[in-house]
């Protein structure tokens, strides 16, 4: 899992390119196998005409792939999120986190090989969203796909990503990587957030943006 | 037993609470009042009218009066007339709302699916829209000749530029992010045609279904006048040459009976909608 940070850069356009939605002006997007990537946007943007089932099916309806196999898959899906009970509910009847759960599993339906999230919790209260960021990154880690996450949050970041890169102001480029490995479990992201080296990675990101910052101003 | 703090908040289906049923019968008051008031407003004009002719304030020959409009309703039901004319009109005004309805999405998904079609045809529909189209009532005899085909097509006239351009309006401002999901799920702009802007649109549709009901009413009425032989435009027309301000206002009268039934018609359908989202 990898993370970028700053703001107004095409972090958005990046995505868009990465998944194939537009295309590059110039230069070569190379993946190291052909990928079904799968696009998590930051609102979950389930439909309120559709019941929940009907909302995450929605990628295999349109890639006209919605056999007894994948119907199994969701429905496994469902129940393993903890949404099975939910699946004839609409959307307005389930919490932020259960929806932004709803929009993971949609995702996860068309069985990407590549994640991409575009600040998937950026929608959500405090709260809500240290738990469900916790809860969604605990499922990708588990199934042990790649995803791209972007975030303005810095302890989002250095919770969740393996890998953090920094991109710089505009044009956009790596500023720098990070990257993040804990001893603990990271399951809870209150105990990793209490770690030293919770602290280190906070800091040294910080420093690095705050940079950016006064560049930014310097130039104003 | 139910213990006293249990009876504050209520359980879901159980009885429910004292501020519940206090808010509940509010509620209730409140709707009686404005049903009350409105039917008030109705009886106090009717009265007054009544009395006005009756005392010789208002010459019944000009204004005629409530009852004799009822008497005049009356003799036209035992004659049938009532059936012939209310009936035509009717017919026409439902037959180009269905047209005006189905045309006018179609096309506004046209337009959206085509966007530089959309872009070449903007100029064309802010012309028809805001063009009068009793205008083109004469055209339409000339061309159609008089009779329900001209009536039809007067009504569509009215409403279906209008409906194009509101329909075509609220599906371009249907959320960006909602077409690019169907874009990274893997679909097309057909997909997010049908997937998307038609359900998002659906109360926007109907909206416009009460909107058009209204002005296919008028398209209707306008082609009457000019065109027709029979219908309750044509009786309105026909009462103000004869000196019948009876025929006329009991048309008039109709008409507004018409034009609630239809707009409460749509409105319940919206209601029925609403109530299964």
């Amino acid at each position: 899992m990898k993370s970028f940070h700053c703001t107004a850069i095409g972090k958005s356009t990046l995505l868009s390119i990465i998944a194939g939605l537009l295309k590059p002006e110039s230069g070569v997007l190379s993946f190291s196998r052909a990928s079904t990537i799968g696009y998590m946007l930051q609102r979950d943007h389930l439909f309120e005409w559709r019941t929940i089932y009907q909302n995450v099916i929605l990628g295999l309806e349109l890639k006209k792939s919605l056999n007894e196999e994948n119907t199994q898959y969701v429905l496994q899906l469902l129940k393993d999120y903890g949404l099975y009970s939910f699946k004839d509910k609409k959307p307005s009847e389930l919490s932020g986190g259960m929806r932004q759960r709803a929009a993971l599993i949609r995702t996860m339906a068309i069985r990407p090989d590549l994640l991409l999230l575009d600040e998937p919790f950026s929608a959500l209260d405090f709260q809500t969203r240290m738990t469900v960021s916790a809860d969604i990154g605990n499922i990708i880690r588990n199934t042990g796909k790649t995803a791209i996450l972007i975030t303005h949050d810095l302890s989002e970041a250095i919770t969740l990503a393996d890998r953090v890169l920094v991109l710089s102001k505009r044009p956009a480029t790596i500023k720098c990587e990070l990257p993040v490995h804990y001893d603990i479990e990271r399951t809870s992201p209150l105990s990793i957030r209490n770690t030293e080296v919770y602290q280190t990675y906070f800091n040294f990101l910080w420093k690095e943006l705050s940079d950016d910052l006064s560049d930014k101003k310097n130039n104003c | 037993m139910i213990s006293p703090t249990k009876k504050i908040t209520a359980e879901p289906g159980g009885r429910p609470s004292n501020a519940q049923e206090a808010y509940i019968l509010a509620h209730r008051k409140h709707h009686h009042k404005i049903a009350f008031f409105r039917l008030l407003i109705l009886l106090v004009f009717l009265a007054l009218w009544e009395a006005a002719t009756q005392a010789g304030y208002i010459d019944i020959f000009f204004f005629s009066s409530p009852s004799a409009v009822v008497k005049y309703l009356y003799q036209m039901i035992l004659d049938a007339s009532f059936f012939r004319h209310t009936g035509i009109t009717l017919l026409e005004t439902v037959v180009s709302f269905l047209l005006v309805t189905a045309f006018g999405l179609m096309a506004a998904m046209l337009l959206w699916y085509q966007n530089s079609l959309s872009e070449i045809l903007e100029p064309y529909l802010v012309v028809l829209n805001s063009l009068p189209k009793s205008a083109l009532a004469p055209l339409l005899i000339v061309w159609l000749g008089t009779g329900s085909k001209t009536i039809i097509v007067a009504g569509i006239s009215v409403a279906v530029f209008g409906s194009i351009i509101s329909l075509y309006t609220g599906f371009c401002h249907v959320d960006e992010e909602l077409l690019k999901l169907i874009l990274t799920l893997g679909g097309t702009r057909k997909d997010a045609l049908f997937k998307v802007i038609l359900p998002s649109s659906v109360p926007l549709i109907l909206s416009n279904m009460k909107v058009n009901i209204g002005l296919c009413l008028v398209g209707v009425i306008i082609g009457e006048f000019l065109a027709a032989r029979r219908g309750l435009g044509y009786l309105i027309i026909y009462g103000s040459q004869v000196f019948q301000l009876n025929m006329l206002i009991t048309s008039i009268i109709i008409l507004c009976a018409i034009a609630m039934i239809l707009y409460k018609l749509i409105q319940s359908l919206e209601h029925s909608y609403k109530k299964k989202q």
